[in-house]
Formats: C-alpha cells, structure tokens, sequence
C-alpha cells in the first residue's frame, strides 16, 4: 500500500467535444480530459462514465486506440444514466474512470483470418478491434465482419459499414431480424451468416460480442463450422458499480466480468454460460 | 505461548483508558437492546459482562449468568467489518461549475483509529480475509486507512455457541495471525487474570504499560487447555466436500427447496464479517448544483443487484442463494486463495427462518 494511493472511486472529468445521433436511441459522443492529457486504451476495454448528480455506468470504448487524443463512446439510452446522458451536448462535462477491463487480442490473432461478429449495439465495443485489425491489415488473412440488427433502421454505424464492404480487403455481411418493404438484404439471426463467410475455420480467431444468447448460438455455430474454442473470445456484461473489482456486482461464477473480463476465450468459460442465472 | 505474559483482570479499564488517552476510538462488545454488537466502550462498565448469548437457527437470545467473565459470549450481531468497511460512507462530493464539476475527494484519515477490544478468532479471520479482498489491484483506499491504523485485541474464546464452525472452516478458536495482542481470559477460583501474547511492535509496547508479568507454565497450559476444550463444542461443522459439491452442483433440486425458505431478506449478508458487495448512490441537492456520491453496503440477494438493461440475470430466489452461498464456500477460493466462510454461524442465527450454511453444504453433499 502507497501512502499516495489514488482513489479509484474518484472519476477525471472529460469535456463533450461531440455528439452523433447514430440511431433513435444511440449516440457517440467524443470526449476530451477536461484538465488536458491523452487517455490511452486497449480495444475491448470500458470506462464508468459519470453523470453529475444523477449516477454511473459502464460502458465501452468505441474509438480508435490508435487515436490517443479521443474518448470515444457509443451508447444506447436506457436507464436513468444513460437517458441523462443523451440529452448532453457538446461542452458538458462528464466524469471518466477506467480504463478497465481485459482487450480483445488483436495482436494474439496475427496470422490468422478474423472474424467479428455483432449483434446490435455490440458493433460498438467490437469497433476498436476492428479499427486496430484494418490498421495491422497486412498481418491478417481474411477480415469478416458478420452483424445483425433488429430491422434495416437499427443498423449501427451503417456509413462506415458500407465504406467497410467497399474494400477489396473486407468481407462484411449484415442481416436484420425483421426486413421492411425497402430491405433486400438478409433476414435472419446473425449465426446463420457463419456458414456463408469465407474464413479458413483451422486459422480463424473470432470477435463476438451482442446479447448473450446471440453469443452463445454464435459461439455454438463457429464451433459447427470448425473454429476451435480457444480461437473464439465473447464480451460479457454484468451490472457494474466500481468496475475495479470492488463493489461485487458483476461477479460471474469465480469471474468478476470488470477485471477478468469483459473479453473472455470461450473455452475458458463455455460451462459457464451454460449456467442458467449464474 | 513461549513469550506469554499475564496481567489482571483489573487492568483491563486501564486499557480501555490507555487506549482512549492515545487517540483510539475504542471498541468491544457492548449490549444494545436483546443484543451483543460491537460498539463503543468508555470504561469497564460499557463491556457485556455476565451476560452470555444462546444462538440457533434463527435464534439469538441474551441471558444472565453468575459469572465474573467479561469476554464469554460469542459472536454477537455485527463484526468488525461495520467500522473498517463502513455500512455507508461518502466517496466524494461534487460541485457544478458553469458546464463542468469540481470534485472534492472524501478520506477516512480525518476519523479516530480504531481500536478493537474482544476480537474473536472467527471475527479476526474475517477482517484477514477482508484485508485481502481489499488490498488488490486496486485496493480501496477508504478501508486500507482505518485498518493501517486500527489496533486489534483479540480473545480466544472459552465457550462455543451451537451456531458456532469456526474450528471446521480452519478460522478459529485459535487466534490466528492479524492482531497486535491476543487474551486468553482465565478465570480459576478467585483468579481472575488475562494471558497475553503480542502480535506486532504495537501490540508489545501496550502490554508494557498494563503491568504485566511472565506466565507461568501452568497458566500457559490452561489457557491451551481452555481454547482446545472449546473445539469440541461447536454446536455445527462445515462437512468436507460440502464446497466442492456445491460447486459441482449449479443445477440440483436443492437450490429450489431452500429457496422455498428463503426470504431473500438479506439478512445473512448484513451480518456476515466477510461480505464485501456495495452500491454507489448519488446524493444531489434539489437545485442539482451540489452532489454527493455515497457508498453502501449491498446484497447479491436482490433483485436489482444482478440488473442489466432488459431485466435481472438472477430473476429467482434459487439463483440468489446459491450465487451467495458457491461465493462464500468455493469461487472466493478462485478469487481471493481463501474461503470466504469463517464460521462465525451469523448467518445461521439471524435468518429469520434459521436456513443453516452448514445444512446446506451437507445437504447437497450427501445426495451425490
């Protein structure tokens, strides 16, 4: 113990510089340390942002780790938390602790084909990976990015999607639980565009992250489709309060989701999520 | 026992006052109301002296005795846990300021040191096993404060209540290592004395000032004699295997037939030494120009405790229970290289329909 020991309870205060709409209840907001440095993050990891008065709530990165000058975070409004904080704007202040919380092993998976897949506002804590693969592109084989969305208007981050699916060096296919009179793509859960990826399942390491039940048939359908386990790591969420491994809340069989997570190898966790209300 | 020492029972109102001279907030077990708790001690006089405790399952009842012993009633209601992690305690303290807010961070360094008279063994451990629970990777900076500077007189136990495992779960009756001077209290005929050993530097320069002088072989022996003899009094027993089981079980009948009992009340995380869980709750002025941020104790046995969006991960009483006891007795291991039981039987004793941690384990364990 250090006689100056920082209270990790104790937020840093970052100022708004941007908000995006991306969808009728998500938002991105660019945050800069309001007393001036870098914040430095590994993709996969998550900060407790704070609302002044109102309270706290993990949520993950979006941005670009390459890009140490920005904060960037992309939420859905649905508590008290987050609903406060979609009505802020650019100038507010929030409060920021973290990073905390294991990557996802980008550089682990050098050599391999990747493979990401999304299910609704997951894309989100799954967009620095693939912002980090597509930076080190020439130390991958194939770059799938599979997503699937409620309907054609909850499509995440769609701009930047179809600049993805632009590229000779991208395979990006998206499906939509329920199509509209102007959808023509995919209809259908997103495990269902495994099969359809071109990855070499023996040299795959796979990115998953979105509902947990998403998770586990994604996992259950690459394991069907060839790709080892220990190639297979999912983001896991569990109520939060100190995101330190303090508070108790996110505790997951041994696991505390905060620090032992949130990026788990499936095969160091499949029993686990085999578990009903663990 | 090779450097014990022995003073008198008189002595003991000269360590309180010593204690409270120096600057100590000094605490012990007190009564207060039908129970014994922890709680500050004045004089001599302020201690549960000729009262002893009879415990069961959902049962805890004061009853007096003729007897001149001022440390003979077991676990009480609470532990040292209320006062080195604090049931509810600020973080910090915000103000707003144009679009931004300064903070002003909050400290235990401002509070008395504590010091803790009449710590049990199974209360000893507990804060051990708390220690380490928050002096990780992030240690919490608000209790690594009050326990560096909190000073511990533990006392082996000369009775066991029928609620009481300690001697099963390896946290007792020995005093174990973490206190600065360790009682034994012996009372003989007219003999009414304290054996003492030190545990740190602190705890040897206040045996200095209590006048004491060396034990003597004999009293050595029965002071041995006496903390052995409690062993084999313990009214329950942490079954071998029972954690395991449990463990190896997530999905047994088990887990539904207890929750049928359970109340969910959270009682047995309240009066737990160990449980560690706590929320973070703002405070904010009606203006919401101030705001406070404050810390409280919590209960995995909530609903809202496992919330995510979309609704709780553990929706029913069976998840909850056996979420709380498989922590206690088998992922703390994973977590923390210790159990997270230290046989203390509060649990047993304030659940109001006397569910029983040790039934439990040995329950599941048996029907393998």
């Amino acid at each position: 113990m250090t006689a100056a020991m920082r209270d990790p309870m104790l937020p840093r205060p970052f100022r708004i510089e941007k908000v995006r709409r991306e969808l009728s209840d998500t938002f991105t907001m660019e945050l800069v340390p309001a007393e001036g440095g870098g914040f430095a993050f590994a993709a996969g990891q998550f900060n407790m942002l704070y609302v002044f008065g109102i309270g706290e709530v993990p949520i993950s990165i979006s941005g670009d780790p390459g890009d140490g000058g920005k904060l960037i975070h992309t939420t859905r409004a649905v508590g008290a938390v987050t609903r406060a904080m979609d009505s802020m704007r650019a100038g507010d202040v929030v409060g920021v602790r973290g990073p905390f919380g294991t990557p996802w092993p980008v550089e682990e998976a050098f050599g391999h084909d990747l493979v990401f897949v999304a299910g609704g506002v997951g894309l989100a804590p799954l967009r620095p990976a693939i912002y980090q693969a597509m930076a080190n592109r020439q130390r991958f084989g194939k770059v799938v990015v599979l997503y699937g969305a409620r309907t054609p208007d909850d499509i995440l981050f769609r701009r930047e999607l179809e600049r993805w699916r632009g590229r000779f060096d991208m395979e990006v296919h998206v499906t939509v639980d329920r199509g509209n009179p102007k959808w023509s793509g995919n209809v259908g859960v997103v495990p269902n565009l495994i099969a359809h990826a071109g990855f070499d399942p023996l040299s795959t390491t796979a990115f998953v992250c979105g509902p947990e039940v998403m998770m586990r048939y994604t996992a259950l359908a690459l394991e069907k489709n060839g790709v080892g386990r220990e190639g297979i790591f999912l983001s896991m969420e569990r109520n939060m309060k100190c995101g330190c491994g303090l508070c108790g809340h996110c505790q997951w069989g041994p696991h505390f989701v905060c620090k032992d997570g949130p990026v788990y190898r499936y095969d160091r966790i499949a029993d686990l999520l085999a578990i009903r209300e663990l | 026992m090779d450097a014990a020492a022995v003073f008198e029972r008189t002595e003991l109102g000269r360590l309180v006052a010593i204690l409270a001279a120096d600057g100590y907030r000094v605490i012990g077990p007190t009564r207060r109301g039908t129970a014994i708790v922890y709680g500050d001690i004045a004089g001599d006089a302020d201690f549960a002296i000729g009262l002893i405790d009879e415990q069961e399952g959902g049962t805890y009842r004061l009853r007096e005795v003729d007897d001149p012993r001022v440390f003979n009633a077991t676990a009480g209601q609470t532990s040292c846990r209320q006062y080195l992690f604090a049931p509810r305690q600020r973080l910090w303290s915000a103000e707003r300021t144009g679009t931004g807010f300064r903070l002003a961070e909050d400290s235990a360094g401002a509070e008395p040191p504590l010091a803790f008279i009449g710590v049990r063994a199974c209360d000893l451990a507990a804060v051990g096993v708390q220690d380490r629970v928050f002096g990780g990777h992030y240690p919490d900076p608000r209790y690594m404060m009050r326990r560096r500077r909190a000073l511990i007189v533990a006392v082996a136990c000369a009775r066991a209540g029928n609620t009481c495992f300690c001697a099963s779960m390896g946290g007792g009756p020995e005093v174990g290592p973490g206190h600065d001077l360790a009682l034994t209290e012996l009372v003989d005929g007219g003999r009414h004395v304290f054996v003492a050993e030190t545990g740190s530097e602190r705890g040897a320069l206040l045996l200095a000032r209590l006048d004491p002088r060396p034990a003597t072989g004999a009293e050595i022996a029965a002071a041995r004699a006496q903390t052995e003899a409690v062993k084999g009094r313990m009214g329950r027993e942490m079954v071998a295997g029972g954690p395991e089981a449990i463990r190896a079980n997530p999905e047994h009948p088990r887990w539904h037939e207890v929750a049928g009992r359970c109340l969910t009340c959270t009682n047995c995380t309240l009066v737990c030494p160990t449980c560690f869980c706590s929320t973070a709750e703002d405070v904010a002025d009606l203006g919401n120009a101030r705001t406070e941020r404050w810390q409280r104790w919590d209960s995995c046995f909530t609903l809202d405790f496992s919330y995510i969006h979309g609704g709780s991960v553990r929706k029913t009483a069976a998840s909850r229970y056996r979420q709380w006891i498989t922590h206690k007795l088998s992922t703390w291991w994973d977590q923390f290289g210790m159990s997270g039981c230290v046989g203390c039987g509060r649990c047993i004793a304030w659940c109001p329909v006397g569910i029983d941690i040790t039934e439990e384990a040995r329950a599941i364990r048996d029907s393998q």
